[in-house]
């Protein structure tokens, strides 16, 4: 039996989701039209922020150290450029889901270790994944079409005969990715699979004595993981680069993934896209300190430097001091600002009522 | 047929002494894992950073080669005096999984301090030994052997041979034992935890500045560095992480298995199978010796 989709929403978030669909699809578009917004950051935003909730159900949800989100953000990506190339009945949506799902193959492959071993043992199994599925997709020429630039370009677009090719157009794609499958993210990790992943991470011999399956448990979630990082990389390529290489999917993209997840908070869902605007905004922003500030006196690639030192240091701090990262930054403030209010007024009802 | 196997007998040898490289790497985790057990992924890092302040230091400020070195391995003490005070006492009791990911911190920020001191272009190191064919060897044993490689497994033989005495029969080295065993105990029983882990981070900080003379030397001294070191993770699986002799041996089977297999099954696939074949090689550790081979057994209490 289908349970009903919604059914562990709250009327709270409800009214999330209407504020976040109000601001992304009427009030941004109608208030940022430079397509430097869309093309350098809506848009990678979106990519990357699907990417990194693929990496939070593996990493957040389940706790199975994994660090290969780029490899099969590869993978989604060559799969989506062979599937409009030789099947082109699919259609783009078609093709999005296939290739979603061959990604989510070789995430049921290189998961399997999981069952084995944890923590470190699994970066390096995982790793495997990353360097094997670049070699793979850079050695065999069909991957690439027999395309002997080594970049190729992506090809347009088209959802049902209509050409989406403006920065607008795409991030309205992007936007309606996400969002689907960020709602389906949040009601998995609430439901009964989040709650057997998290069983798992938690105390995976406890969890398995109390009748989840392991095998089950971590494959799916390496398999739904997989699917969200091959989605999240085809649009990547097709929205963003609107290139194809296997070089732009290298180890350094799946530590930046891994950077969005565990500084945005591990565990959480709005923590993937607080970590993805930290980490693709903040060198936008020192790069505009740089010039307008230094006028360009500093090198571009100290800047890149400093923010390698930053990033890093951060990582460090919130291990420290926050381990569950920005999200969970928020939701202490938000807290303090709940208990502030209420007990100003319960101290002045409780006044009233002495006198 | 002799050939044939000359043949096989140099790529075999060749690819072990490079092997040795990997092995140099590695000991710098596993002196940290053995001291501490904390698994630093910043060793990659650490390597690049050592070794570029080292051609810095001889480049730029024109110091003499043996200063340099000297200066190079005081800068790393304070790096291990640093990351001891503000990145390890603060996680004294946090999980295994938050130091690493706080060590993965650590490595971004070693690479962004070396690029932003030093810029990001390739250097030269040069030892005076070259990197090409033994001319003796050659010529007697019909095997064409980089000195580079031999001087490498030499540094990495001596290296293993202080390191294990110092472990084996030094009050030090007793009390770097006692403290991996349980910090706990070992500091209530008043061994200075403190200036054993600064020892033991200073330690790795100096091998992987050894590490990285080899390596800059073969490869030139780039961020490509960091990409090689991770190459000592499938070593460490293979080899255990707890374990001195594991670190060689494990190099010294994923630097022979990488080259025979480039060699021999590399050209099937289009080449460049060392990429990714030792990390496979280490999945199939994984699968039927998680421990490694001279690790201990990993036990997990409930």
């Amino acid at each position: 039996m289908m349970k009903p989709v919604f059914m562990t929403y709250t009327k709270k978030d409800l009214i999330n989701l209407a504020v976040c669909m109000v601001l992304s699809v009427l009030v941004i578009p109608s208030f940022i039209t430079t397509e430097y917004w869309y093309t350098s950051i809506l848009i990678p935003w979106l990519c990357l922020a699907l990417a990194t909730i693929g990496q939070q159900i593996v990493m957040g949800y389940t706790g199975q150290l994994a660090l290969g989100a780029a490899g099969f953000m590869a993978a989604g990506a060559f799969a989506m450029f062979n599937l409009i190339l030789r099947v082109p009945d699919l259609g783009f949506v078609g093709s999005l889901i296939v290739s979603g799902l061959i990604a989510a193959a070789f995430g049921i492959l290189f998961g399997l270790p999981s069952l084995k071993v944890r923590g470190i043992y699994l970066m390096v199994a995982t790793l495997a994944s990353q360097f094997f599925i670049i070699w793979m997709i850079d050695k065999f020429g069909w991957f690439k079409n027999y395309d002997s630039s080594g970049i190729i370009t992506a090809q347009d677009i088209v959802i049902l005969g209509k050409p989406f090719t403006t920065p607008l157009a795409m991030y309205f794609v992007c936007l309606a990715v996400t969002t689907v499958l960020t709602l389906l993210a949040m009601n998995m990790a609430r439901g009964s699979t989040g709650r057997n992943w998290m069983a798992v991470r938690d105390m995976d011999i406890a969890a398995e004595s109390m009748g989840v399956s392991l095998l089950r448990t971590k494959v799916q979630a390496f398999a739904i993981s997989a699917f969200y990082c091959g989605v999240a990389g085809a649009l990547f390529a097709f929205c963003y680069l609107k290139s194809l290489e296997p070089v732009a999917f290298d180890i350094k993209l799946s530590f930046k993934i891994l950077f969005m997840c565990i500084l945005g908070g591990l565990g959480t869902i709005n923590g993937a896209f607080i970590g993805a605007a930290f980490i693709l905004l903040f060198p936008v922003l020192l790069n505009a300190i740089g010039n307008n500030v230094f006028h360009g006196a500093i090198d571009a690639t100290i800047i890149s430097s400093i923010e390698q030192v930053i990033f890093g240091g951060l990582m460090i701090i919130f291990m420290i001091y926050e381990p569950l990262g920005m999200a969970k930054l928020w939701e202490n403030i938000k807290q303090k600002w709940k208990t502030k209010i209420p007990s100003s007024t319960n101290l002045k009802s409780s006044l009233g009522k002495k006198t | 047929m002799v050939e044939e196997l000359l043949f096989f007998m140099e790529v075999l040898v060749g690819g072990l002494l490079a092997g040795t490289m990997y092995s140099l790497v590695a000991l710098g985790f596993v002196l940290i894992f053995k001291a501490s057990a904390t698994f630093n992924f910043s060793q990659g890092a650490m390597v690049f950073f050592s070794v570029l302040a080292f051609v810095g230091f001889m480049q730029d400020f024109n110091i003499p080669f043996v200063l340099a070195f000297i200066l190079a391995a005081l800068l790393m003490v304070v790096v291990g005096l640093c990351t001891e005070r503000f990145v390890l006492r603060p996680l004294m009791n946090a999980s295994e999984d938050t130091v690493l990911m706080a060590t993965i911190g650590l490595g971004y920020v070693l690479e962004g301090l070396a690029q932003a001191a030093w810029g990001v272009e390739v250097r030269r190191l040069d030892l005076g030994i070259g990197d090409f064919p033994v001319p003796w060897i050659a010529d007697n044993l019909k095997l064409f052997i980089s000195a580079l490689d031999i001087t490498a497994g030499l540094v990495a033989a001596i290296m293993i041979i202080g390191l294990f005495l110092l472990f084996k029969y030094t009050k030090i080295g007793l009390g770097l034992r006692a403290v991996a065993d349980d910090a706990g105990a070992a500091s209530s029983i008043g061994i200075p935890l403190k200036h054993i882990m600064l020892l033991v981070w200073s330690a790795a900080g100096v091998v992987a500045l050894v590490a990285g003379c080899m390596w800059g030397a073969r490869a030139g001294v780039q961020f490509a560095l960091v990409d090689l070191a991770l190459k000592a993770l499938p070593v460490l699986i293979i080899g255990g992480f707890s374990s001195i002799p594991g670190a060689i041996i494990g190099g010294l089977i994923i630097g022979a298995v990488e080259k025979v297999l480039e060699v021999y099954i590399g050209p099937f696939f289009g080449g460049a199978i060392e990429g990714w074949a030792p990390y496979v090689l280490a999945i199939f550790f994984l699968l039927y010796r998680p421990e490694g081979l001279f690790g201990e057994k990993i036990i997990r209490r409930v």
